[in-house]
């Protein structure tokens, strides 16, 4: 009986082993060899079931030597299995492999508007410094987009912004510049605030005139506010909106509403200075109109200009964004073609 | 404005000033530099020859062969077919290597086998003006005045090594629309003296009285008006420095007269005119307002009719011209002219622009006069204008001069506080250097005030005179410095924020923004089927549009988003999914303007669109920002949509918008062969339904339980109304339904579809009881049946 026992040992190792030389599809085949061995039916159960022929001594050893052959082929068997299964999970692996470089599954998120988008850089930088976001009504009493920036009507300046007439006594807001009149005129300074929109002006629509495009308008009311201050700030935001390296300079001109005015330029980014066709040679671009808000139009709107003073610029914001993003015809902006508007 | 820098180099020395650093200057002193342009830049290689002799070509009848002395050792031979050629002629030669403008260049050759060693040039292959020299001559070879050496380069003998600097002038100084406004400014910003010429007539003897008297009835419109005659005139061309100064700034010789009165409008900013005083009946002169009708034939021949608003010069019985605009033809100067009357005059600046807006005509003078001129510096001009007319020995200048003036001076003395000026500007600029300043730019200082010349009437504030001496102090050397005080909080309002709120959420649900113009053609209601008596139609007219398609604010969103729509499907772009946030324009009376209404515009085709894929979008919406209580309603009386697949957006009861399928015809109009829809939102609405009070709410602890629901019901109860009693049955155990299925077809009655929803039951005290989740369901196929009719499948 004990060499039955190492007998049915010696089978099931040899195999096992044979079975083993190869682990692929082995499942099922280690399972029917288990079963072969070590199932109720199997051999080793039923050299155990004839055990009640042996002698009472030689029962327990020969008990243990049957336990010892069960407990050895169970654990060949079970490392056997981890085998196939750790072949079998490798082989999936395998199988599962992908082509990452294929292209990802997504639905296609929408965009702002370039000028949306730039019209929102611009506002945070303000708003970091502690300015007010507002707005003001498009359709505007000539009142306020004239009268009380100090451009009475009939003056010579009214030429200079083509205007949409409503009748004599509405127009549609040339500027942003009216809505620092309605702010003045409701509240008390410390005023800090900007003011983004539509403007328009009665130029044919083509390239780089349209009669609808907008701006941004800043205002800054408080006492010991002083054209250094307005410098200062602008030179900050052109800073933030373009690069630390960024260069301005402000330039002698004439507003009605500011005074002393300026018009300011940045450092050309293409040419750095030199003068290229960007810059048309000038090595300078204006990108936007300030001032010191003129006594006029304080006094006008209830503030002491002895007491107060402040500041005013206001620039167009399409021009900024064409020259973001390399825009050559300002058309594109408001024909809303997707394929544009994807790009931003 | 245009001037050389020749001409302001004899008034003050910039010499050594290169055109670049002088426009760079002058720009960052407050006269901006457009450009300048150096006349001659173009042309080179080009001198006066003398022809010595001419012959006839051998092979040609209309060539001739020339020989040339053009100041070098050997005699040069040129073929031309100029008819006007002659010996002993001076004339432009372009050398062999010549370059002429247009990029033209010019080499030696053959003409019909006859060597030809440059070209002889008409004045239009030098670029210049017909007028611009007297030896000019149509289709002809210019002559050059006798007495020029052969081998003078031709630039110099034409005025053609100028720099001409081109001013942008701002409106408030009209003052530097002249050459000593300029100068002046010129010369302060390069810290160098101003040479003006001295002005000095010496006259003739005898009176202006006896020649002519002036009546001024119009003293508003005419602060000032002065006459002066010169007599025995002798009418000819002007003097070679004169016309190359007229042209240089771009006017016309005329002859020595009005060429004389058009140096003055450049030199002194003063417009003047000349009469023929034996065209002026009655020998008067009257300033007065035109009669009603009252007609008169300008200089450039074409008759125009007056009104009373406008201002004429007349004589006792006709009007003689149109003040401060244009002369009359009647009174012109002429060949035999014997006898002038020089106005040098001061009109009222709005009154004439007001007419030369009415009448369609604007000069040089009515520009200028537009601008409020000085009323103080017209008797000057004049007799500037008297001064020339002895040098160029154009005529005799009789004494005395008639000026009839009511002109006041109003300048003000205006605080002059240095420490004030420094901390208002931030500079530390020295009280000694802002007087210098001051005193370069003619103001007066003195005891702690200054008086600003007449010429610069823009100058009334403290904040005037900083300007004046930071611009001259330079711009570029103030510091930059951050305000300090009073710290606000910035920001944007809760109505921005969410404004932005809505555009990140339709951009995440994957529509891209437009913008688009405000203003549209009043036709767009028609192309969308809006009915004549929609308040829609009640629109802001813009008075003066550029084209009807921009002639009216909208009062809706949609034209505008469907001509975008259009528009991309024009270009064809498979699918395009936009929304706009742009405002609505609603007039609320004449004299007040319209009430602006902010829109939410969405607009999609393509990509699988259709009515529930734009519902869908406007519920994510709703969801996104926390809007509260949308509900849609069937609307069929809307003529732009569909009738069929339309609803009225509701939030609580009131109605906040439109959306829906675009009315085939509609579309179809746009040019659409493919499904359209859009909707229209009223933010304000919007906004007011948005929910800022957002608590949490606990995870639950107990299980859900799900239950089909299918009914069978009549074919026009709207799903919303079987939810609602899903609802209302239900009661609080109920999270949520959801609809998976309608059918209609096969089994189901013609009149009846089946509607399934799954239903979702929790109970947040613990796990429901079948008999709690049958008796919910119980309750809600009773009411289902009770109320709409409805029957369990």
């Amino acid at each position: 009986m004990r060499d039955k026992l190492q007998e049915i040992e010696r089978l099931a190792k040899e195999e096992l082993s044979a079975l083993m030389a190869d682990a692929a599809d082995k499942k099922e085949a280690l399972e029917n060899l288990r079963v072969k061995y070590l199932g109720k039916k199997g051999e080793l159960t039923a050299v155990l079931r004839g055990m009640g022929g042996l002698s009472a001594e030689e029962r327990p050893i020969v008990g243990q030597l049957a336990n010892e052959v069960r407990a050895s082929l169970e654990t060949l068997i079970e490392q056997a299995k981890t085998q196939i299964e750790e072949y079998e999970l490798n082989k999936k692996l395998k199988e599962e492999e992908i082509d990452v470089t294929i292209p990802g599954k997504h639905g296609e998120a929408g965009r702002l508007h370039p000028i949306t988008q730039i019209t929102k850089e611009m506002t945070d930088i303000f708003i970091g410094l502690g300015f007010e976001v507002v707005d003001g009504p498009e359709v505007e009493y000539d009142y306020y987009n004239f009268e009380k920036l100090n451009i009475p009507k009939n003056h010579p300046a009214r030429d200079t912004q083509d205007t949409f007439y409503i009748n004599e006594e509405i127009v549609l807001r040339t500027q942003t510049s009216p809505v620092q009149v309605r702010v003045m005129e409701t509240r008390k300074p410390p005023i800090r605030i900007v003011s983004p929109g539509r403007v328009y002006r009665s130029d044919a629509v083509d390239a780089t005139h349209s009669p609808l495009f907008h701006q941004m308008e800043g205002l800054v009311i408080d006492k010991g506010i002083t054209m250094t201050d307005l410098k200062g700030t602008l030179e900050l935001f052109a800073k933030k909106l373009y690069g630390e390296d960024a260069k301005i300079r402000l330039r002698p001109h004439h507003f009605n509403f500011t005074e002393p005015s300026a018009e300011v330029d940045v450092c050309c980014f293409s040419c750095g200075g030199k003068g290229c066709r960007l810059c048309k040679g000038e090595g300078w671009i204006e990108i936007l109109g300030a001032g010191m808000v003129h006594p006029k139009v304080l006094m006008g709107c209830g503030i002491d200009p002895d007491e107060y003073s402040g500041f005013a610029f206001g620039m167009g914001i399409e021009r900024i964004v064409m020259r973001r993003y390399g825009i050559k015809d300002l058309r594109l902006l408001f024909e809303n073609d997707v394929r544009f508007l994807k790009q931003f | 404005m245009k001037v050389s820098m020749e001409w302001i180099n004899e008034l003050v020395d910039i010499s050594g000033v290169s055109p670049k650093e002088y426009a760079d200057k002058m720009t960052m002193s407050g006269s901006k530099v457009e450009g300048i342009e150096d006349t001659g830049a173009e042309i080179s290689n080009v001198v006066v020859g003398k022809i010595l002799k001419i012959e006839k070509h051998p092979d040609a009848d209309k060539l001739v062969v020339c020989q040339l002395d053009v100041g070098g050792e050997e005699n040069l031979q040129i073929v031309t077919h100029a008819p006007n050629v002659f010996e002993g002629q001076l004339v432009p030669v372009a050398l062999h290597k010549s370059k002429l403008p247009g990029g033209v260049e010019i080499t030696k050759g053959k003409l019909r086998g006859v060597l030809s060693q440059g070209m002889m040039c008409s004045h239009d292959e030098l670029g210049i003006d017909i007028n611009a020299y007297p030896g000019a001559c149509e289709d002809g070879i210019m002559t050059i005045e006798e007495g020029v050496a052969v081998g003078t380069d031709i630039k110099e003998v034409l005025g053609l090594n100028k720099h001409i600097v081109e001013f942008e002038i701002t409106p408030n100084r009209q003052d530097c629309l002249s050459v000593i406004g300029l100068a002046r400014e010129t010369a302060v910003t390069f810290n160098k003296p101003l040479n003006l010429p001295e002005v000095e007539v010496k006259g003739s003897g005898d009176d202006v009285n006896k020649y002519i008297a002036v009546e001024v009835e119009n003293k508003e419109l005419c602060k000032r008006y002065t006459a002066r005659v010169v007599k025995n005139v002798k009418i000819g061309p002007s003097p070679k420095w004169l016309v190359e100064r007229l042209t240089g700034c771009g006017l016309r010789s005329i002859n020595n007269i009005v060429d004389i009165t058009n140096y003055i409008l450049l030199e002194y900013g003063q417009p003047m005119h000349a009469f023929d005083i034996s065209y002026l009946e009655g020998n008067k002169i009257v300033v007065r307002d035109a009669k009603e009708g009252e007609k008169i034939t300008t200089l450039d021949g074409i008759e125009r009719e007056l009104d009373p608003s406008m201002l004429v010069i007349a004589d006792t019985n006709k009007p003689v011209a149109i003040a401060g605009i244009m002369g009359g033809e009647n009174s012109d100067i002429k060949d035999d002219t014997k006898t002038i009357v020089f106005e040098t005059a001061n009109f009222d600046g709005k009154s004439i622009r007001l007419s030369s807006k009415k009448l369609g005509l604007r000069t040089d003078a009515s520009g200028l006069y537009e601008k409020f001129l000085d009323p103080f510096m017209v008797k000057e001009a004049s007799d500037r204008a008297c001064q020339l007319v002895e040098m160029m020995g154009a005529g005799e200048v009789v004494d005395g001069i008639i000026d009839v003036c009511s002109a006041v001076d109003e300048r003000k003395w205006i605080e002059f506080n240095p420490e004030k000026i420094n901390s208002f500007l931030g500079t530390d600029i020295s009280a000694k250097d802002m007087e210098d300043t001051l005193k370069k730019l003619d103001f007066e200082v003195k005891d702690g005030k200054c008086l600003a010349p007449t010429y610069r009437q823009d100058v009334e504030f403290m904040a005037d005179i900083a300007e004046e001496i930071v611009r001259i102090y330079g711009y570029d050397k103030i510091e930059s410095s951050l305000m300090r005080g009073e710290t606000t909080p910035g920001g944007k309002d809760i109505l921005k924020t969410t404004e932005d709120k809505v555009k990140n959420v339709l951009t995440g649900l994957g529509l891209f923004e437009i913008i688009t113009y405000s203003f549209v053609s009043p036709k767009t209601l028609d192309i969308l089927n809006v009915s004549k008596e929609s308040n829609l139609r009640n629109m802001t007219v813009i008075s003066n549009p550029l084209g009807e398609e921009n002639s009216v604010m909208r009062t809706t969103t949609i034209p505008s988003m469907m001509e975008t729509l259009a528009r991309n499907y024009n270009l064809r772009n498979e699918s395009a999914w936009l929304f706009e946030i742009g405002k609505t324009y609603i007039p609320v009376s004449e004299d007040k303007i319209p009430d602006e209404y902010n829109k939410i515009t969405i607009g999609i085709y393509g990509n699988n669109a259709d009515f529930f894929s734009l519902k869908g979008v406007v519920e994510e919406l709703a969801n996104g920002v926390n809007v509260k209580g949308m509900e849609f309603t069937a609307e069929k009386e809307n003529p732009s949509f569909h009738p069929g697949r339309c609803a009225k957006i509701l939030l609580g009861e009131k109605p906040c918008g439109i959306m829906g399928e675009i009315h085939p015809l509609v579309a179809k109009k746009y040019g659409f062969d493919t499904k359209v829809y859009v909707a229209e939102i009223d933010f304000m609405a919007f906004f007011e339904a948005v929910d800022n009070e957002k608590q949490y709410v606990p995870m639950p602890k107990f299980p859900a339980v799900t239950r089909d629901l299918a009914v069978l019901i009549d074919n026009s109860v709207p799903v919303a109304d079987i939810e609602k009693v899903i609802k209302a049955s239900c009661g609080k155990i109920l999270e949520k339904t959801e609809l998976f299925d309608i059918y209609k077809g096969k089994q189901i009655p013609e009149d009846k579809k089946s509607v399934a929803f799954a239903l979702t039951m929790r109970s947040s005290e613990g796990t429901l009881a079948e008999e709690e989740i049958n008796n919910a369901m119980n309750k809600i196929v009773k009411n289902i049946e009770k109320e709409l009719g409805g029957v369990l499948r």
